[in-house]
């Protein structure tokens, strides 16, 4: 059965010009016109550096994307990852139609809203009131639809007392909670959202996140995603992209997608763990290596044997050790710390390795990220973020043959429970 | 696989094209248009203690100012009508037009912050801000209408004549007019911001040429080898023809001609005006 495809972005390019307007600018301005009305191309179009933020390039223009290719299906949720400047925004501009690609195409089947940034629009002088009409005929829709929305939209902002006070008068965090109400009761195809999560409590956090879900789920809504919350992506998504220098670099599964950025990310992850430079700690203890189960597979409701290498340049007493295994991008989900169950490591001048051994893993299934930080008397000797992934296979725990995902069932599983029905 | 004839509801390409102003699209978002009109003239008076007060002030003082310099030291004849009605007359219709070329010839860069991250169509905001300003218009005309009343109880030789029905039709084409320029310079403006500065002093410039504070048959009389400089001024034969209109002025008559020269050239300048800034929305963002 085909899929039915409701946006295709084809070939998409843009260039911009970097510096300040300027006489260059009219000179350039003058140039292209004059190939314009020869009937030749464009040409700037054929110079321009690739997107590279940190390395300093000979030309003034720059792709900031470049051949873009990809399709979106109806009622999938896309993720959108990619370092700050790699083009994430602009694509999503485009897609937008807040600016226009210089080369390619974007064509689409579906009326599509952004979300780039919520509170577009607030009038500091409006009331709420007035404010979510406004805001909503911004965002493309009809004042009979928001009329028809409005009391769900209040609700949902939790901004009732205040609603007829001018907008102004609002916390940053109110304005942001009518703002993204306003936004979540848009009904387009296709709906753009940028980053909004970041704000607001963790209430309304949670409540964005909530409804972010029912929006890609239930309403079978298509949602191109951007974030650097990977947590967030990883929640929503069924499929991402990673954007890298301009340049679509992987598209596929979203969890694949997630350890392939992060382990880009970390510039020297992918290297050995005692190769890695991006740690801290004051030298005295190396951690070498990390391995699991000895090479093995990790199971599900299985045990976990870890066996951390490591080189210590003196006799070290008291040895504080953590191992925290991490969801995501650095969401702490369990740390085993030596000091905190009792127990006293004490390492030889040398080379060596501590085993330890976890009777039972009670994560689900999924690449979890693996923080290894060692410490004596309070001073950190070495600490390595994401010093390794963990790969945690399914495993029929129950021995019903039906096996939790970690896409549902959350992150861990409970041991059989006793049922009991009375009455 | 997917078929070879899909149907896109739109594309997005890297150019409009030239002619197609998406006038359709416009039309859909009427709602947004009336709400962006009904802000302008809500909160402009929001903080302020005269509020809409500061609006006949502007026009009063200028209209005394005129009458001081231009009728009582510069001598110029308005015949047999008072001269602070003559120059409050023109000064009003100006204001109009003035206001609306202003305001939508910043169009870009005062609303770059919300062009960046939705879309609409962006021909949306300078009719709105026409609209608006016709608000702003009718309460400056009711100090008009006071005035007139007042001269016209104390023995002034005005009325209204036959032509007064086309005096919506002349705001109409001053307000479309100002649309049209402001469009086609708020477009310029976006990139390069020398032409903030030609606005503000070419229209004190205009000004002169557009018969605000002198009957043209004046001009004429000083000066009858540039008078064309101010006979095909459209600004100038709506500023005459209204206080033809309303005050029945006896130095000029209805000049059907000149009346659908205007129209014409009211047409090319909005159009113009708008291929411009249809062809500038889509990358402005990236220059302004």
């Amino acid at each position: 059965m085909s899929k039915d495809v409701i946006l295709k972005v084809e070939n998409l390019s843009k260039q911009y010009r970097l510096g300040e307007v300027g006489v260059g600018t009219i000179s350039d301005d003058l140039k292209r016109w004059w190939y314009k009305i020869r009937g030749k191309k464009d040409p700037f179009l054929k110079i321009g550096d690739v997107n590279d933020r940190a390395s300093v390039g000979d030309s003034s223009y720059v792709w900031a994307l470049q051949e873009i290719d990809f399709k979106v299906n109806r009622g999938e949720v896309l993720g959108i990852i990619g370092k700050n400047g790699a083009g994430k925004s602009t694509l999503l501009k485009i897609l937008s139609r807040v600016t226009g690609p210089t080369l390619g195409t974007v064509k689409s089947k579906g009326k599509i809203a952004s979300l780039l940034e919520v509170g577009t629009g607030f009038h500091p002088e409006l009331t709420g009131r007035e404010n979510v009409f406004l805001n909503g005929a911004i965002m493309g829709m009809s004042k009979k639809e928001i009329a028809d929305k409005l009391e769900e939209i209040i609700d949902f902002s939790g901004c009732q007392r205040y609603i007829d006070t001018p907008t102004k008068r609002y916390s940053s965090g109110m304005k942001v909670r009518l703002a993204f109400a306003v936004a979540a009761h848009l009904e387009p195809d296709i709906l753009v959202i940028d980053e909004v999560l970041a704000v607001g409590d963790a209430e309304f956090q949670k409540k964005a996140i909530g409804k972010m879900q029912d929006i890609a789920s239930g309403d079978g809504r298509t949602v191109l995603f951007v974030s650097h919350n990977m947590t967030a992506v990883q929640n929503l998504c069924t499929r991402a992209i990673i954007i890298d220098k301009g340049r679509v670099s992987f598209d596929g599964d979203v969890d694949e997608a997630i350890q392939k950025y992060i382990s880009e990310n970390n510039t020297l992850s992918t290297s050995l763990l005692k190769e890695r430079e991006d740690r801290s700690g004051n030298g005295l203890l190396k951690f070498t290596d990390i391995e699991f189960n000895n090479g093995s597979p990790v199971f599900l409701g299985k045990e976990l044997l870890v066996k951390l290498h490591f080189v210590a340049k003196e006799k070290i007493e008291n040895l504080d050790l953590a191992i925290t295994i991490c969801k995501g991008y650095e969401e702490r989900l369990l740390t085993i710390d030596n000091v905190f169950q009792g127990e006293q490591l004490t390492v030889q001048k040398g080379e060596g390795y501590i085993s330890v051994l976890l009777p039972k893993i009670y994560f689900l299934s999924g690449l979890y990220s693996v923080n290894i930080w060692s410490a004596q008397h309070g001073s950190v000797l070495d600490y390595v973020i994401n010093g390794a992934s963990l790969k945690i296979e399914d495993n029929d725990v129950y021995g019903t043959g039906k096996i939790l995902s970690s896409k549902k069932h959350g992150v861990v599983y409970s041991e059989k429970c006793t049922w009991e029905v009375k009455m | 696989m997917i078929t070879k004839n899909e149907s896109w509801l739109f594309e997005i390409t890297p150019k409009n094209n030239l002619f197609s102003l998406n006038l359709k699209e416009v039309w859909n978002y009427r709602d947004l248009l009336m709400l962006f009109v009904r802000r302008d003239v809500v909160t402009v008076y929001k903080q302020t203690v005269l509020g809409p007060l500061w609006y006949l002030i502007e026009p009063l003082f200028t209209a005394v100012v005129f009458t001081l310099i231009f009728n009582n030291v510069a001598n110029i004849s308005t015949g047999e009508i008072p001269p602070f009605l003559f120059n409050l007359a023109g000064i009003t219709i100006w204001n109009y037009f003035k206001t609306c070329l202003t305001n939508t010839s910043s169009t870009f860069n005062a609303n770059a912050n919300i062009f960046g991250k939705v879309y609409f169509p962006r021909m949306v905001i300078p009719i709105s801000v026409v609209i608006s300003n016709l608000f702003r218009f009718g309460i400056q005309m009711l100090i008009f209408i006071v005035f007139y009343i007042y001269y016209y109880f104390n023995g002034a030789n005005i009325s209204l004549n036959s032509y007064a029905f086309l005096f919506p039709i002349m705001i109409i084409i001053m307000g479309l007019l100002g649309l049209g320029m402001g469009m086609f310079l708020s477009s310029l403006i976006s990139k390069y911001r020398d032409f903030r500065v030609l606005i503000s002093f070419g229209i004190q410039l205009l000004m002169y040429l557009s018969a605000v504070m002198y009957p043209i048959s004046f001009f004429k009389e000083k000066m009858p080898d540039y008078v064309w400089l101010v006979e095909y001024n459209p600004l100038a034969f709506v500023i005459e023809q209204v206080r033809y209109m309303l005050l029945n002025t006896t130095t000029t008559k209805f000049n059907v001609v000149m009346f659908i020269y205007v129209m014409l050239f009211t047409v090319v300048i909005l159009i113009l005006g708008a291929l411009v800034f249809n062809k500038a929305e889509k990358n402005f963002i990236d220059t302004v």
